[in-house]
Protein backbone atom coordinates (compact mmCIF):
# COMPACT_ATOMS: atom_id res chain seq x y z
CA UNK A 1 0.00 0.00 0.00
CA UNK A 2 1.61 3.67 -0.75
CA UNK A 3 1.06 5.98 -3.54
CA UNK A 4 3.08 8.53 -5.34
CA UNK A 5 2.89 11.85 -4.99
CA UNK A 6 3.64 14.40 -7.48
CA UNK A 7 4.09 18.52 -6.52
CA UNK A 8 3.52 21.02 -8.78
CA UNK A 9 4.40 24.67 -8.49
CA UNK A 10 4.17 24.45 -5.16
CA UNK A 11 4.41 28.27 -2.86
CA UNK A 12 3.95 27.95 0.31
CA UNK A 13 2.34 31.35 2.90
CA UNK A 14 2.09 31.80 5.93
CA UNK A 15 -0.22 34.95 5.86
CA UNK A 16 1.45 37.31 3.13
CA UNK A 17 5.29 35.46 3.27
CA UNK A 18 6.06 33.48 0.92
CA UNK A 19 8.39 30.66 3.04
CA UNK A 20 8.68 28.25 0.03
CA UNK A 21 8.42 28.56 -3.32
CA UNK A 22 8.37 27.34 -6.87
CA UNK A 23 8.53 23.05 -6.02
CA UNK A 24 8.36 20.84 -8.55
CA UNK A 25 9.12 17.14 -7.34
CA UNK A 26 8.16 13.86 -8.05
CA UNK A 27 7.77 11.05 -5.02
CA UNK A 28 7.84 7.22 -6.05
CA UNK A 29 5.93 5.15 -4.45
CA UNK A 30 7.70 2.63 -1.88
CA UNK A 31 10.94 4.56 -1.76
CA UNK A 32 12.82 6.81 0.75
CA UNK A 33 12.91 10.23 -0.66
CA UNK A 34 14.99 12.67 1.71
CA UNK A 35 15.21 16.36 2.52
CA UNK A 36 18.39 18.33 3.13
CA UNK A 37 19.55 21.49 3.19
CA UNK A 38 20.17 24.37 6.11
CA UNK A 39 17.86 24.94 9.05
CA UNK A 40 15.29 27.71 8.07
CA UNK A 41 15.45 26.53 4.46
CA UNK A 42 11.54 25.60 4.32
CA UNK A 43 12.11 22.00 4.42
CA UNK A 44 9.64 20.90 7.08
CA UNK A 45 7.43 23.50 6.07
CA UNK A 46 7.09 21.59 2.86
CA UNK A 47 6.89 18.11 3.97
CA UNK A 48 4.22 19.71 6.62
CA UNK A 49 2.01 20.63 3.29
CA UNK A 50 2.56 16.99 2.06
CA UNK A 51 -0.39 16.13 5.11
CA UNK A 52 -1.76 19.61 5.54
CA UNK A 53 -0.65 19.52 8.73
CA UNK A 54 0.93 23.15 8.39
CA UNK A 55 -2.35 24.51 8.46
CA UNK A 56 -2.58 24.04 11.91
CA UNK A 57 -0.67 27.40 12.11
CA UNK A 58 -2.98 30.01 11.68
CA UNK A 59 -3.08 31.95 8.16
CA UNK A 60 -1.00 28.98 6.66
CA UNK A 61 -1.88 28.23 3.06
CA UNK A 62 -0.40 26.93 -0.43
CA UNK A 63 -1.03 27.75 -4.19
CA UNK A 64 -0.21 24.59 -6.46
CA UNK A 65 -1.09 21.13 -6.45
CA UNK A 66 0.15 18.17 -4.49
CA UNK A 67 -1.34 14.99 -5.77
CA UNK A 68 -1.32 11.79 -4.10
CA UNK A 69 -1.58 8.99 -7.19
CA UNK A 70 -3.32 11.76 -9.34
CA UNK A 71 -5.59 12.97 -6.74
CA UNK A 72 -5.11 17.03 -5.21
CA UNK A 73 -4.89 17.44 -1.64
CA UNK A 74 -5.89 20.67 -2.11
CA UNK A 75 -8.54 19.85 -4.25
CA UNK A 76 -11.80 21.82 -3.59
CA UNK A 77 -13.86 19.22 -1.29
CA UNK A 78 -10.85 17.55 0.11
CA UNK A 79 -10.70 17.46 4.36
CA UNK A 80 -7.34 17.49 5.73
CA UNK A 81 -8.72 14.99 7.95
CA UNK A 82 -9.44 12.55 5.24
CA UNK A 83 -5.40 13.45 4.26
CA UNK A 84 -4.16 12.95 7.27
CA UNK A 85 -5.23 9.67 7.70
CA UNK A 86 -3.83 8.68 4.62
CA UNK A 87 -0.55 9.99 5.08
CA UNK A 88 1.05 9.55 8.32
CA UNK A 89 3.75 11.75 10.17
CA UNK A 90 6.16 10.85 12.60
CA UNK A 91 7.81 14.36 14.22
CA UNK A 92 10.99 15.45 15.71
CA UNK A 93 10.32 14.68 19.37
CA UNK A 94 9.17 11.30 20.51
CA UNK A 95 5.31 12.34 20.97
CA UNK A 96 3.62 9.51 22.17
CA UNK A 97 0.16 10.10 24.39
CA UNK A 98 1.45 10.23 27.92
CA UNK A 99 -1.63 9.40 29.12
CA UNK A 100 -2.61 6.25 27.10
CA UNK A 101 -0.75 2.89 27.57
CA UNK A 102 1.56 1.64 24.91
CA UNK A 103 -1.64 -0.45 23.43
CA UNK A 104 -3.95 2.31 23.11
CA UNK A 105 -1.28 4.66 21.69
CA UNK A 106 -1.23 1.76 18.59
CA UNK A 107 -4.81 2.24 18.34
CA UNK A 108 -5.12 5.67 18.52
CA UNK A 109 -5.49 6.62 15.19
CA UNK A 110 -7.77 3.19 14.20
CA UNK A 111 -9.94 4.34 17.17
CA UNK A 112 -10.50 7.57 15.25
CA UNK A 113 -14.02 8.45 13.57
CA UNK A 114 -15.58 6.45 16.16
CA UNK A 115 -14.36 3.41 14.56
CA UNK A 116 -15.26 0.06 16.32
CA UNK A 117 -12.86 -2.77 15.87
CA UNK A 118 -12.98 -5.57 18.19
CA UNK A 119 -10.91 -7.04 20.50
CA UNK A 120 -8.82 -9.72 19.01
CA UNK A 121 -8.80 -7.72 15.71
CA UNK A 122 -7.13 -4.76 18.01
CA UNK A 123 -4.81 -7.59 19.90
CA UNK A 124 -3.46 -8.50 15.99
CA UNK A 125 -3.49 -4.85 14.96
CA UNK A 126 -1.40 -4.08 17.99
CA UNK A 127 1.18 -7.16 17.38
CA UNK A 128 1.06 -6.54 13.92
CA UNK A 129 1.86 -2.42 13.92
CA UNK A 130 4.59 -2.72 16.72
CA UNK A 131 6.58 -5.97 14.75
CA UNK A 132 6.33 -3.81 12.01
CA UNK A 133 8.23 -0.84 14.03
CA UNK A 134 10.67 -3.42 15.23
CA UNK A 135 9.24 -3.05 19.39
CA UNK A 136 6.84 -5.79 19.97
CA UNK A 137 9.79 -8.27 21.51
CA UNK A 138 10.63 -4.93 23.75
CA UNK A 139 7.05 -4.02 24.61
CA UNK A 140 5.12 -7.17 24.39
CA UNK A 141 4.86 -7.93 28.58
CA UNK A 142 4.28 -4.28 29.53
CA UNK A 143 1.57 -3.21 26.22
CA UNK A 144 -1.02 -1.71 29.46
CA UNK A 145 1.94 0.77 30.68
CA UNK A 146 2.21 4.54 29.81
CA UNK A 147 3.88 4.93 26.82
CA UNK A 148 5.75 7.55 28.18
CA UNK A 149 7.69 4.96 30.16
CA UNK A 150 9.85 4.09 27.35
CA UNK A 151 13.53 4.97 26.16
CA UNK A 152 12.95 7.98 23.50
CA UNK A 153 14.48 5.66 20.61
CA UNK A 154 11.28 3.02 21.95
CA UNK A 155 9.02 5.91 21.92
CA UNK A 156 9.92 6.75 18.62
CA UNK A 157 9.61 3.86 17.09
CA UNK A 158 5.78 3.45 19.18
CA UNK A 159 5.12 6.77 17.52
CA UNK A 160 6.62 5.04 13.84
CA UNK A 161 3.97 1.97 14.93
CA UNK A 162 1.18 4.48 15.70
CA UNK A 163 1.38 5.76 12.46
CA UNK A 164 1.08 2.44 10.32
CA UNK A 165 -1.49 1.09 12.68
CA UNK A 166 -3.71 3.01 9.98
CA UNK A 167 -2.10 1.48 7.08
CA UNK A 168 -1.24 5.03 5.40
CA UNK A 169 -0.35 5.87 1.75
CA UNK A 170 2.77 7.35 2.58
CA UNK A 171 4.94 8.30 5.62
CA UNK A 172 6.41 11.52 6.42
CA UNK A 173 9.29 11.73 8.77
CA UNK A 174 10.22 15.10 10.19
CA UNK A 175 14.05 14.73 11.50
CA UNK A 176 12.63 11.45 13.36
CA UNK A 177 16.16 10.50 15.26
CA UNK A 178 17.05 14.45 15.92
CA UNK A 179 16.60 13.55 19.42
CA UNK A 180 17.94 10.16 19.95
CA UNK A 181 20.94 8.99 20.61
CA UNK A 182 23.12 7.00 17.62
CA UNK A 183 21.83 3.01 18.64
CA UNK A 184 18.64 4.31 18.64
CA UNK A 185 19.03 6.43 15.40
CA UNK A 186 20.76 3.07 13.92
CA UNK A 187 17.38 1.61 14.95
CA UNK A 188 15.06 3.80 12.84
CA UNK A 189 17.25 3.59 10.37
CA UNK A 190 16.99 -0.10 9.69
CA UNK A 191 13.10 0.09 10.52
CA UNK A 192 13.31 3.05 7.76
CA UNK A 193 14.79 0.32 5.46
CA UNK A 194 11.80 -2.40 6.11
CA UNK A 195 9.15 0.30 5.99
CA UNK A 196 10.24 1.21 2.26
CA UNK A 197 8.66 -2.31 1.19
CA UNK A 198 5.33 -1.61 1.73
CA UNK A 199 5.39 2.40 2.41
CA UNK A 200 6.03 5.64 0.66
CA UNK A 201 8.49 7.55 3.20
CA UNK A 202 9.80 11.25 2.84
CA UNK A 203 12.72 12.07 5.72
CA UNK A 204 13.94 15.83 6.99
CA UNK A 205 16.96 15.27 8.28
CA UNK A 206 19.70 17.49 9.26
CA UNK A 207 22.15 14.28 9.18
CA UNK A 208 23.66 14.12 5.80
CA UNK A 209 25.37 10.40 6.32
CA UNK A 210 21.65 9.66 7.40
CA UNK A 211 20.57 11.03 4.13
CA UNK A 212 22.69 8.76 2.49
CA UNK A 213 22.32 5.88 4.03
CA UNK A 214 18.90 5.62 4.01
CA UNK A 215 17.35 6.96 1.39
CA UNK A 216 16.88 5.93 -2.27
CA UNK A 217 16.23 9.93 -3.80
CA UNK A 218 17.41 12.89 -1.98
CA UNK A 219 16.06 16.53 -2.42
CA UNK A 220 18.38 19.68 -1.36
CA UNK A 221 16.22 22.90 -0.25
CA UNK A 222 18.20 26.09 0.07
CA UNK A 223 17.32 29.93 0.97
CA UNK A 224 19.16 32.74 -0.45
CA UNK A 225 18.91 34.94 2.75
CA UNK A 226 16.51 35.31 5.91
CA UNK A 227 13.40 36.66 4.40
CA UNK A 228 13.37 34.91 0.80
CA UNK A 229 11.75 31.95 0.34
CA UNK A 230 13.23 28.67 0.34
CA UNK A 231 13.81 26.58 -2.76
CA UNK A 232 14.30 23.24 -4.02
CA UNK A 233 17.34 23.33 -5.58
CA UNK A 234 18.35 19.93 -6.59
CA UNK A 235 16.61 16.79 -6.73
CA UNK A 236 18.20 13.54 -8.08
CA UNK A 237 19.11 10.10 -6.71
CA UNK A 238 20.86 9.48 -3.69
CA UNK A 239 24.33 8.45 -4.99
CA UNK A 240 24.18 11.50 -7.17
CA UNK A 241 23.47 13.97 -5.00
CA UNK A 242 26.44 13.04 -3.06
CA UNK A 243 28.80 12.33 -5.44
CA UNK A 244 28.32 14.22 -8.57
CA UNK A 245 25.92 16.66 -7.44
CA UNK A 246 24.64 19.26 -10.82
CA UNK A 247 24.45 22.37 -8.82
CA UNK A 248 27.49 24.51 -7.01
CA UNK A 249 25.27 24.91 -4.00
CA UNK A 250 24.78 20.82 -3.49
CA UNK A 251 28.12 20.14 -3.72
CA UNK A 252 29.35 22.94 -1.11
CA UNK A 253 26.31 21.64 1.24
CA UNK A 254 26.90 18.48 0.64
CA UNK A 255 30.86 18.47 1.24
CA UNK A 256 30.84 20.82 4.55
CA UNK A 257 31.47 23.73 2.62
CA UNK A 258 28.78 25.41 3.02
CA UNK A 259 28.04 29.80 3.55
CA UNK B 1 44.56 33.68 55.56
CA UNK B 2 42.34 35.00 52.51
CA UNK B 3 42.61 33.92 48.58
CA UNK B 4 40.23 34.53 46.06
CA UNK B 5 38.08 31.11 46.91
CA UNK B 6 37.51 32.61 50.25
CA UNK B 7 37.01 35.90 49.84
CA UNK B 8 33.07 37.32 49.36
CA UNK B 9 31.73 34.02 49.99
CA UNK B 10 30.73 34.59 53.30
CA UNK B 11 28.73 37.72 52.76
CA UNK B 12 26.55 35.59 49.97
CA UNK B 13 26.06 33.09 52.54
CA UNK B 14 24.44 35.23 54.66
CA UNK B 15 22.32 36.68 51.98
CA UNK B 16 20.94 33.50 51.51
CA UNK B 17 20.67 32.47 55.22
CA UNK B 18 18.25 35.34 55.93
CA UNK B 19 16.19 34.35 52.54
CA UNK B 20 15.74 30.76 53.83
CA UNK B 21 14.78 31.81 57.19
CA UNK B 22 12.27 34.22 55.69
CA UNK B 23 10.85 31.51 53.50
CA UNK B 24 10.72 29.16 56.71
CA UNK B 25 9.28 31.66 58.58
CA UNK B 26 6.30 32.15 55.79
CA UNK B 27 5.83 28.73 55.63
CA UNK B 28 5.68 28.49 59.25
CA UNK B 29 3.11 31.28 59.49
CA UNK B 30 0.38 29.57 57.56
CA UNK B 31 0.57 26.53 59.75
CA UNK B 32 0.48 28.47 62.80
CA UNK B 33 -2.97 30.58 61.21
CA UNK B 34 -4.40 27.01 60.24
CA UNK B 35 -3.67 25.37 63.70
CA UNK B 36 -4.77 28.94 65.20
CA UNK B 37 -8.29 28.61 63.44
CA UNK B 38 -8.87 24.59 63.92
CA UNK B 39 -8.30 25.23 67.97
CA UNK B 40 -10.27 28.43 67.86
CA UNK B 41 -13.38 26.16 66.57
CA UNK B 42 -12.80 23.35 68.51
CA UNK B 43 -12.49 25.69 71.35
CA UNK B 44 -15.33 27.84 71.02
CA UNK B 45 -17.89 25.01 69.20
CA UNK B 46 -17.30 22.76 72.06
CA UNK B 47 -20.16 24.06 74.42
CA UNK B 48 -22.30 22.98 71.45
CA UNK B 49 -21.39 19.30 71.63
CA UNK B 50 -21.53 19.08 75.37
CA UNK B 51 -24.92 20.93 75.51
CA UNK B 52 -27.86 19.40 77.02
CA UNK B 53 -29.80 18.56 73.30
CA UNK B 54 -32.97 19.87 74.67
CA UNK B 55 -31.48 23.54 74.84
CA UNK B 56 -29.98 23.31 71.11
CA UNK B 57 -32.03 25.07 68.64
CA UNK B 58 -34.23 22.55 66.92
CA UNK B 59 -34.66 20.88 70.61
CA UNK B 60 -33.04 17.93 69.47
CA UNK B 61 -29.19 18.18 69.73
CA UNK B 62 -26.66 19.67 67.81
CA UNK B 63 -26.62 16.85 64.83
CA UNK B 64 -30.02 17.25 64.13
CA UNK B 65 -29.65 21.07 63.90
CA UNK B 66 -26.79 21.10 61.55
CA UNK B 67 -27.51 17.83 59.14
CA UNK B 68 -30.77 20.03 57.87
CA UNK B 69 -28.30 23.26 56.58
CA UNK B 70 -25.33 20.79 55.86
CA UNK B 71 -27.54 19.42 53.22
CA UNK B 72 -28.25 22.58 51.97
CA UNK B 73 -24.45 24.03 51.62
CA UNK B 74 -23.74 20.91 49.54
CA UNK B 75 -27.18 21.13 47.67
CA UNK B 76 -26.50 24.62 46.97
CA UNK B 77 -23.00 24.12 45.76
CA UNK B 78 -24.21 21.16 43.72
CA UNK B 79 -26.51 23.33 41.54
CA UNK B 80 -24.02 25.59 41.02
CA UNK B 81 -21.08 22.73 40.12
CA UNK B 82 -23.37 21.07 37.90
CA UNK B 83 -23.96 24.44 35.82
CA UNK B 84 -21.10 25.90 36.21
CA UNK B 85 -18.72 22.81 35.03
CA UNK B 86 -19.82 22.04 31.24
CA UNK B 87 -20.78 26.08 30.95
CA UNK B 88 -16.86 26.57 31.88
CA UNK B 89 -14.91 23.94 30.50
CA UNK B 90 -16.73 24.75 27.45
CA UNK B 91 -16.28 28.59 27.60
CA UNK B 92 -12.59 27.75 28.36
CA UNK B 93 -12.42 25.25 25.50
CA UNK B 94 -13.97 27.68 22.79
CA UNK B 95 -11.43 30.39 24.30
CA UNK B 96 -8.79 28.14 24.14
CA UNK B 97 -8.86 26.61 21.07
CA UNK B 98 -11.93 27.64 18.87
CA UNK B 99 -12.40 30.96 18.83
CA UNK B 100 -10.35 33.28 16.56
CA UNK B 101 -7.11 35.20 18.74
CA UNK B 102 -8.97 38.45 18.95
CA UNK B 103 -12.40 37.61 20.17
CA UNK B 104 -10.49 34.66 22.25
CA UNK B 105 -8.60 37.43 24.11
CA UNK B 106 -11.65 40.30 24.76
CA UNK B 107 -13.64 37.01 25.86
CA UNK B 108 -11.14 35.66 28.40
CA UNK B 109 -10.87 39.47 29.64
CA UNK B 110 -14.80 39.43 30.04
CA UNK B 111 -14.88 36.05 31.70
CA UNK B 112 -11.83 37.66 34.60
CA UNK B 113 -14.02 40.95 34.97
CA UNK B 114 -16.84 38.55 36.42
CA UNK B 115 -14.66 37.75 39.15
CA UNK B 116 -14.46 41.28 40.18
CA UNK B 117 -17.84 41.59 41.10
CA UNK B 118 -18.15 41.57 44.61
CA UNK B 119 -20.42 39.00 45.87
CA UNK B 120 -22.74 41.26 47.39
CA UNK B 121 -23.57 42.74 43.81
CA UNK B 122 -24.49 39.01 42.96
CA UNK B 123 -26.56 38.98 46.04
CA UNK B 124 -28.44 41.87 44.87
CA UNK B 125 -28.40 40.56 41.16
CA UNK B 126 -30.02 37.71 41.96
CA UNK B 127 -32.39 38.84 44.47
CA UNK B 128 -33.44 42.15 42.47
CA UNK B 129 -33.48 40.03 38.40
CA UNK B 130 -32.67 36.45 38.56
CA UNK B 131 -35.29 35.41 41.41
CA UNK B 132 -38.63 37.78 39.92
CA UNK B 133 -37.35 36.32 36.30
CA UNK B 134 -37.84 32.57 37.42
CA UNK B 135 -40.90 32.59 39.00
CA UNK B 136 -42.55 32.11 35.43
CA UNK B 137 -40.28 29.15 34.72
CA UNK B 138 -40.84 27.43 38.39
CA UNK B 139 -44.02 27.56 37.99
CA UNK B 140 -44.04 25.69 34.38
CA UNK B 141 -41.72 23.01 36.40
CA UNK B 142 -44.12 22.87 39.13
CA UNK B 143 -47.03 22.43 36.55
CA UNK B 144 -45.14 19.76 34.07
CA UNK B 145 -42.31 18.23 36.26
CA UNK B 146 -44.12 18.35 39.57
CA UNK B 147 -43.77 14.61 39.72
CA UNK B 148 -40.11 14.97 40.38
CA UNK B 149 -39.28 15.43 43.87
CA UNK B 150 -37.19 18.32 43.41
CA UNK B 151 -39.69 20.36 41.48
CA UNK B 152 -42.65 19.91 43.21
CA UNK B 153 -45.04 22.68 43.80
CA UNK B 154 -46.21 24.95 44.67
CA UNK B 155 -43.71 27.22 43.20
CA UNK B 156 -42.04 30.06 45.03
CA UNK B 157 -44.12 33.32 44.36
CA UNK B 158 -40.77 34.96 44.96
CA UNK B 159 -38.90 33.36 43.36
CA UNK B 160 -36.54 33.04 46.35
CA UNK B 161 -35.76 29.24 45.86
CA UNK B 162 -32.59 26.88 46.40
CA UNK B 163 -32.59 26.70 42.82
CA UNK B 164 -32.22 30.58 42.32
CA UNK B 165 -29.01 30.59 45.10
CA UNK B 166 -27.37 27.61 42.95
CA UNK B 167 -27.62 29.45 39.64
CA UNK B 168 -26.51 32.46 41.04
CA UNK B 169 -23.18 30.82 42.97
CA UNK B 170 -22.95 29.00 39.80
CA UNK B 171 -21.97 32.45 38.13
CA UNK B 172 -19.97 33.40 40.75
CA UNK B 173 -18.19 30.27 40.31
CA UNK B 174 -17.83 30.45 36.74
CA UNK B 175 -15.24 32.52 36.04
CA UNK B 176 -12.68 30.19 38.57
CA UNK B 177 -13.13 27.38 36.58
CA UNK B 178 -13.27 29.06 33.32
CA UNK B 179 -9.94 31.25 33.86
CA UNK B 180 -8.10 28.20 35.54
CA UNK B 181 -9.27 25.24 32.68
CA UNK B 182 -8.44 27.94 29.79
CA UNK B 183 -4.81 28.26 31.46
CA UNK B 184 -4.42 24.43 31.70
CA UNK B 185 -6.02 24.10 28.06
CA UNK B 186 -3.41 26.25 26.64
CA UNK B 187 -0.87 24.68 28.31
CA UNK B 188 -1.22 21.61 25.99
CA UNK B 189 1.91 20.35 24.48
CA UNK B 190 1.82 21.14 20.54
CA UNK B 191 3.32 18.25 20.53
CA UNK B 192 0.25 15.93 21.64
CA UNK B 193 -2.17 17.99 20.04
CA UNK B 194 -0.33 17.45 16.49
CA UNK B 195 0.67 13.95 16.96
CA UNK B 196 -3.44 13.94 16.99
CA UNK B 197 -3.92 15.87 14.26
CA UNK B 198 -1.54 14.02 11.89
CA UNK B 199 -3.54 10.65 12.85
CA UNK B 200 -6.29 12.08 10.76
CA UNK B 201 -8.22 13.33 14.10
CA UNK B 202 -10.67 16.16 13.74
CA UNK B 203 -10.66 19.15 16.47
CA UNK B 204 -12.81 17.58 19.07
CA UNK B 205 -10.95 14.10 18.63
CA UNK B 206 -8.27 16.56 18.91
CA UNK B 207 -9.54 17.83 21.93
CA UNK B 208 -10.18 14.20 23.34
CA UNK B 209 -7.20 13.05 22.91
CA UNK B 210 -4.95 15.69 23.77
CA UNK B 211 -6.11 18.29 25.40
CA UNK B 212 -8.75 16.57 27.72
CA UNK B 213 -6.00 13.80 29.52
CA UNK B 214 -3.41 16.57 29.85
CA UNK B 215 -5.59 18.85 31.61
CA UNK B 216 -7.60 16.57 33.44
CA UNK B 217 -5.86 17.10 37.09
CA UNK B 218 -5.78 20.82 36.39
CA UNK B 219 -9.47 21.05 35.51
CA UNK B 220 -10.70 18.89 38.56
CA UNK B 221 -8.32 21.45 40.95
CA UNK B 222 -10.34 24.28 39.05
CA UNK B 223 -13.70 22.80 39.90
CA UNK B 224 -12.68 21.97 43.04
CA UNK B 225 -11.28 25.85 43.71
CA UNK B 226 -14.74 26.55 42.58
CA UNK B 227 -16.54 24.06 44.94
CA UNK B 228 -14.90 25.77 47.43
CA UNK B 229 -15.99 28.95 46.97
CA UNK B 230 -19.72 27.67 46.47
CA UNK B 231 -19.45 26.13 49.77
CA UNK B 232 -18.13 28.94 51.75
CA UNK B 233 -20.06 31.33 49.98
CA UNK B 234 -22.02 33.76 52.44
CA UNK B 235 -23.55 37.37 51.27
CA UNK B 236 -25.01 35.78 48.24
CA UNK B 237 -27.02 32.91 49.14
CA UNK B 238 -28.19 34.97 52.64
CA UNK B 239 -29.51 37.95 50.01
CA UNK B 240 -31.05 35.44 47.24
CA UNK B 241 -32.54 31.99 49.42
CA UNK B 242 -35.59 32.72 51.56
CA UNK B 243 -33.98 30.13 54.24
CA UNK B 244 -36.35 28.07 56.16
CA UNK B 245 -36.90 24.03 57.10
CA UNK B 246 -35.08 21.73 54.40
CA UNK B 247 -37.38 20.18 51.75
CA UNK B 248 -36.65 18.29 48.99
CA UNK B 249 -38.15 20.68 46.22
CA UNK B 250 -35.98 22.97 45.21
CA UNK B 251 -38.21 25.67 43.86
CA UNK B 252 -40.54 26.45 47.19
CA UNK B 253 -38.73 28.68 49.85
CA UNK B 254 -36.89 26.58 52.39
CA UNK B 255 -33.61 24.82 52.55
CA UNK B 256 -30.64 26.56 54.65
CA UNK B 257 -26.69 26.77 53.78
CA UNK B 258 -24.03 26.98 56.53
CA UNK B 259 -22.53 30.33 55.28
CA UNK B 260 -25.64 31.86 55.52
CA UNK B 261 -27.26 30.63 58.80
CA UNK B 262 -23.95 31.83 60.43
CA UNK B 263 -24.58 35.19 58.93
CA UNK B 264 -28.16 36.02 59.75
CA UNK B 265 -27.56 34.32 62.75
CA UNK B 266 -24.63 35.81 64.43
CA UNK B 267 -25.14 39.36 65.31
CA UNK B 268 -27.69 38.41 68.05
CA UNK B 269 -26.32 35.27 68.79
CA UNK B 270 -24.50 34.92 72.10
CA UNK B 271 -23.68 31.89 74.58
CA UNK B 272 -24.72 28.45 73.62
CA UNK B 273 -26.67 29.76 69.82
CA UNK B 274 -22.85 31.06 68.92
CA UNK B 275 -21.27 28.15 70.16
CA UNK B 276 -23.88 26.30 67.78
CA UNK B 277 -22.96 28.24 65.32
CA UNK B 278 -19.27 28.34 65.29
CA UNK B 279 -19.86 24.62 65.72
CA UNK B 280 -21.35 25.13 62.26
CA UNK B 281 -18.47 26.85 60.82
CA UNK B 282 -16.36 23.99 61.64
CA UNK B 283 -18.33 21.54 60.15
CA UNK B 284 -18.19 23.66 56.84
CA UNK B 285 -14.34 23.90 57.43
CA UNK B 286 -14.16 20.07 58.05
CA UNK B 287 -16.43 19.28 54.87
CA UNK B 288 -14.24 22.18 52.81
CA UNK B 289 -11.13 20.12 53.87
CA UNK B 290 -12.24 16.95 52.51
CA UNK B 291 -13.51 18.21 49.35
CA UNK B 292 -9.88 19.44 48.66
CA UNK B 293 -8.67 15.89 49.97
CA UNK B 294 -10.71 14.35 47.14
CA UNK B 295 -9.72 16.82 44.48
CA UNK B 296 -5.96 15.63 45.76
CA UNK B 297 -6.49 12.20 45.84
CA UNK B 298 -8.18 12.19 42.24
CA UNK B 299 -5.65 13.87 40.85
CA UNK B 300 -2.84 11.53 42.35
CA UNK B 301 -4.49 8.31 40.82
CA UNK B 302 -3.57 8.69 37.89
CA UNK B 303 -0.32 9.92 38.55
CA UNK B 304 1.79 7.14 36.20
CA UNK B 305 -0.19 7.94 32.69
CA UNK B 306 0.07 11.87 34.02
CA UNK B 307 3.17 12.61 31.61
CA UNK B 308 4.86 14.54 34.53
CA UNK B 309 7.19 11.52 33.93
Amino acid sequence: MSKRIDVKDLNVYYGDFLAVEGVNINIDPKSVTAFIGPSGCGKSTFLRTLNRMHEVLPGARVKGEVLLDGEDLYGPGVDPVTVRSQIGMVFQRPNPFPTMSIRDNVLAGVKLNNKRISRSDADDLVEKSLTGANLWKEVKDRLDKPGSGLSGGQQQRLCIARAIAVAPQVILMDEPCSALDPISTLAIEDLIEELKNEYTVVIVTHNMQQAARVSDKTAFFNIAGTGKPGKLIEYSDTAVIFSNPREKATEDYVSGRFG
Amino acid sequence: MSNTLTEGGAKGRAGDKVFSNLTLLAGCLILLVLFAVAVFLLVQALPAFTADPAKVTGGEGFWSYIWPILIGTLVAAGIALLIATPIGIGVALFISHFAPRRLAQSLGYVVDLLAAIPSVVYGAWGVAVLAPALVPVYEWLAANAGWIPIFAGPASQTGKTMLTAGIVLSVMILPIITSLSREIFLQTPKLHEEAALAMGATRWEMIRMAVFPFARAGVVSAVMLGLGRALGETMAVALVLSGGILTASLIQSGNQTIAAEIALNFPEAFGLRLAELIAAGLVLFVITLAVNMIARWIISRHKEFSGAN
